[in-house]
């Protein structure tokens, strides 16, 4: 930390612009999906239609729980929509990003490019 | 203030982590690799059966029982695969496939039957490598990219045998036997089997 304060003081006038354009990108984040879990979904819902409640768990690695409290956070921001239907008996969840959650995953990756923009 | 190299650096791990979990959730497929590999070494042994037959009925024959353990073989290890990814195959990418990969290998059986009965019997190979390659492609649509690769591997080899009825054998071995060898092993050490 010490190290880190220092290396700031020493910073020229480009460096103390580009720390000033980096921390301002990281303020305007959507915290909403900067969370891993909600990023994880939120991504892979845009590289395809649709994916059920299984192949989302499986993918991101996370237990029904996390994955079921961190999709209710993007279905109440309306970032991600949620069908459920009965695959025979077996009840389906099925999962896709919304319009408004695209928009989102969008400004995200443009808040990541400012990031790094802002530091060269 | 701190320094903005961190930032910079979680920024380009985001955007690393959000390309892999893309690439992640598109290359789900249901197609078995290892079941791949299984069917393209039956099919193997049955062009060196087949070639020795001296008549085309027993060379059909040696050719339909390599189908029927090919999709026995296919069935359970797709089967297998979908179990262990919580997938069903009746819903999800299996589905789509099955749906794009079975109208081409249905014409291909009836083709059989009125090309053995009643036309050119030396387009068969052709006709089979031709459908099971539009089969695949149609069905690689909805899978990895990989696979409607191979599905282009069987055209070229099926192009090949209508005008080189001559060289059927060995186009056969190689689409049937050698495409799904080396696809196979592809899908399997990168789609998970």
């Amino acid at each position: 930390m010490v190290a880190r304060s220092s290396a700031a003081r020493h910073q020229t006038p480009q460096g103390e612009s580009a720390a000033r354009g980096a921390a301002r990108a990281a303020a305007e984040l959507d915290r909403l999906i900067h969370e891993r879990v909600r990023l994880g979904i939120v991504s892979a819902l845009a590289g395809v239609d649709r994916l059920s409640f299984n192949e989302l768990k499986s993918l991101l690695k996370v237990s029904d729980g996390n994955l079921s409290v961190h999709a209710r956070k993007l279905e109440e921001a309306d970032y991600i929509s949620c069908a459920k239907s009965f695959d025979g008996r077996i009840p389906k969840t099925e999962y896709r990003l919304t319009a408004a959650g695209r928009r989102a995953l969008e400004r995200y990756l443009d808040h990541m490019e400012a990031l790094i923009r802002a530091t060269r | 203030m701190a320094s903005p190299q961190p930032l910079a650096d979680r920024a380009l791990d985001n955007l690393s982590y959000i390309r892999r979990t893309m690439e992640r959730a598109g290359s789900f497929t249901a197609v078995p690799g290892w079941g791949q590999v299984g069917i393209g070494v039956t099919a193997l042994g049955a062009s060196a059966l087949a070639a020795r037959q001296t008549s085309v009925l027993n060379w059909l024959v040696t050719w339909l029982a390599e189908a029927i353990v090919a999709l026995a073989i296919g069935g359970w290890t797709m089967v297998r695969k979908a179990r262990a990814a919580n997938d069903s195959l009746l819903s999800g990418p299996g589905r789509r496939f099955g749906l794009s990969f079975l109208p081409p290998l249905i014409v291909g059986g009836l083709l059989t039957v009125a090309l053995y009965f009643g036309g050119d019997r030396r387009l068969i190979p052709a006709v089979w490598l031709l459908l099971y390659g539009t089969g695949v492609v149609a069905g690689g649509a909805f899978s990895v990219p990989v696979v409607p690769v191979m599905g282009l591997g069987f055209l070229l080899l099926g192009s090949a045998a209508l005008f080189a009825p001559g060289a059927a054998e060995w186009l056969l071995a190689a689409g049937f036997g050698g495409l799904h060898i080396v696809f196979g092993l592809w899908i399997a050490r990168r789609y998970g089997g």
